[in-house]
């Protein structure tokens, strides 16, 4: 069966010692490689010599059902891309469809748009934190960090209906307006996130436990997040400051004022914190498009229900909570996509968990696949 | 119900604190009120499978508690997709579950493959290909008050069982395997 793997390897090293290597299957169903990962481990005793993701449990091939879909019906797709945040997938395609076909968009929309995406950041990153503490043997922080993404989620509800996929951005503007009292609503959140966000920081990043079991796994430097293709926390964690928000702004971010937090060191408690303060960000973020907002209408009026681009290609990316997520159309004139091909960033992050666990111990594994934070619906895609 | 619910009233009326009772009404009680899940979350659903089992609703007021150890478990949750290459784990993960286990299919894509029933070469068209499953739950994804519903419908189903051995519920001894090849990854 293919599940089998061989338990007991004997190794020669390049220096003639001759040891008994144990190989461990992890997954594909195991609670902590999020999803359905599969590792294979080699170990000398407790130590990782070699580990090596097995991908494609979830291949559901999204990619080639976009080709028998029309430019609408593909965005529910996106969705199941990245569940931790569809918000993500639904304005990356979006974008690129707009940029082939030649869609305006609303301010309104615009706006609404960064501050949904701002708040599955937060419930994105909530989902990552929290996980990372369960890993680690901290279950306490995951249903802190729960709560605040059960917030998030009970908002996006009011907005669209949905808990998980939302199908709310679509092409040329959002698919309904706030509803009353939203606005407030979130206003409200943002004002509770930031002391509940103060109270991880202590209840989790001050523990000793905690560091002891983050601080120094999984070191990643600078040079091989870039030469790896890492983005988003990941390579931020290791004091890359690259965000698309920033470095190719798109979409309202220009008008705003934040900053992108930055690790030093590049391990595990870096890249968790770097997501903890990005939460912050967003919160600003979140406020200052509140304030600036102004009615008007969320969605270009009178498109067509076949969107048929002409022939070409187009390519967008935004920064999603994993990194840069990008989406490439290619169009044949008709109104189905030739091509569609999405570029993840969970996919890029997760090829660094070999070089990463080697030389680790078996349950730092599981803490550093934790911080790397692979959605395995837009990994296998 | 079961008449071992209102054990503590009629206590109260028993001489001698005797109480009679079915014994596969007082099996059924105690199976169906403590279903430990495994779950099976394999993609969208999963994320509400989380979502039932922490803060806001609670999960284990149902005694539903989640263990990842096939052999702890009483109830498979298959929440998710489940593609060729998945099939053979979620199979052999049903097989270690200890008798008497029941399976509840989590969403759309347990029913029927869901979203990934047309143009898809990779999605199983629904679960009970390959499980036999008890308790549907639809929806893409479902709310988490449905799959406490889907507990709550299996508890009523497990009442309605007996361990006499002629007198189980009619479930299929053999499991179908999947056609040769297929899932078989690698």
């Amino acid at each position: 069966m293919a599940l089998d793997v061989e338990s007991r390897q004997v190794v020669e090293t390049a220096e003639g010692e001759v040891f008994d290597q144990l190989v461990v299957n992890v997954g594909p169903s195991h609670p902590s490689t999020h999803g359905v990962c599969r590792v294979i481990v080699h170990l000398d005793g407790e130590i990782v010599t070699r580990a090596e993701p097995v991908i494609g449990y979830l291949h559901r091939g999204i990619e080639k059902m976009a080709e028998n879909r029309t430019y609408l019906q593909v965005v529910p797709l996106t969705d199941r891309l990245d569940y931790v945040g569809s918000m993500y997938s639904n304005w990356a395609y979006c974008r690129t469809l707009e940029r082939l076909a030649d869609i305006p968009v609303p301010e309104r929309a615009e706006y609404l748009r960064v501050i949904v995406c701002e708040l599955q950041r937060i419930a994105s990153h909530m989902m990552a934190i929290g996980a990372n503490g369960a890993d680690t043997g901290a279950l306490t922080l995951f249903v802190y960090a729960f709560d605040q993404r059960e917030r998030v989620v009970e908002l996006f509800e009011a907005l669209c209906g949905q808990r998980l996929t939302y199908n709310y951005v679509r092409p040329g503007g959002v698919s309904y307006d706030v509803p009353d009292g939203w606005i407030e609503d979130v206003r409200a959140f943002t004002t509770e996130h930031r002391s509940a966000l103060a109270e991880m920081d202590k209840l989790f990043f001050g523990n000793t436990i905690t560091r002891g079991r983050l601080k120094g796994v999984g070191v990643l430097s600078a040079a091989d997040a870039v030469a790896w293709g890492a983005s988003g926390p990941v390579a931020r964690g290791s004091g890359v400051n690259w965000d698309l928000r920033k470095h190719d702004p798109y979409s309202v971010y220009p008008r705003f004022d934040f900053d992108i937090p930055t690790g030093t060191e590049g391990d595990c408690y870096d890249r968790a914190r770097v997501r903890l303060y990005e939460c912050y960000e967003s919160c600003r973020i979140i406020e200052q498009a509140l304030a600036q907002m102004h009615s008007g209408s969320y969605r270009t009026e009178g498109l067509p229900r076949l969107i048929a681009p002409p022939p070409g290609d187009a390519y967008d990316h935004i920064e999603s909570a994993r990194g840069a997520l990008g989406i490439y159309l290619v169009s044949d004139g008709s109104p189905r996509p030739y091509r569609m091909k999405v570029r993840s960033p969970a996919f890029c992050n997760l090829a660094l968990l070999p070089m990463l666990s080697e030389g680790h111990m078996l349950s730092d594994l599981v803490a550093i696949l934790g911080s790397l934070d692979p959605v395995f619906g837009e990994v296998d895609r | 119900m079961a008449i071992v619910d209102r054990i503590g009233a009629a206590l109260d009326r028993s001489p001698g604190g005797v109480i009679l009772t079915g014994v596969d009404a007082l099996a059924d009680w105690a199976r169906g009120k403590s279903l430990w899940s495994m779950p099976m979350g394999t993609a969208c659903c999963a994320m509400e499978l989380i979502a039932a089992s922490f803060n806001k609703f609670d999960f284990d007021r149902h005694g539903t508690f989640p263990r990842p150890d096939p052999r702890h478990t009483d109830v498979m949750i298959v929440a998710g997709t489940i593609t060729y290459k998945m099939m053979p784990a979620v199979k052999r993960l049903y097989e270690q579950m200890p008798d008497p286990k029941w399976v509840i299919g989590m969403g759309n894509c347990t029913v029927s493959g869901g979203i990934f029933y047309y143009d898809t070469y990779s999605v199983v068209r629904g679960i009970e290909e390959f499980l036999p499953v008890d308790v549907f739950i639809a929806g893409c994804p479902p709310r988490p008050e449905s799959l406490q519903d889907g507990i709550l419908r299996l508890r009523e189903l497990i009442e309605q069982e007996s361990i006499a051995p002629g007198k189980r519920r009619e479930r299929p001894l053999t499991l179908p395997s999947p056609e040769d090849g297929c899932g078989e990854g690698e």
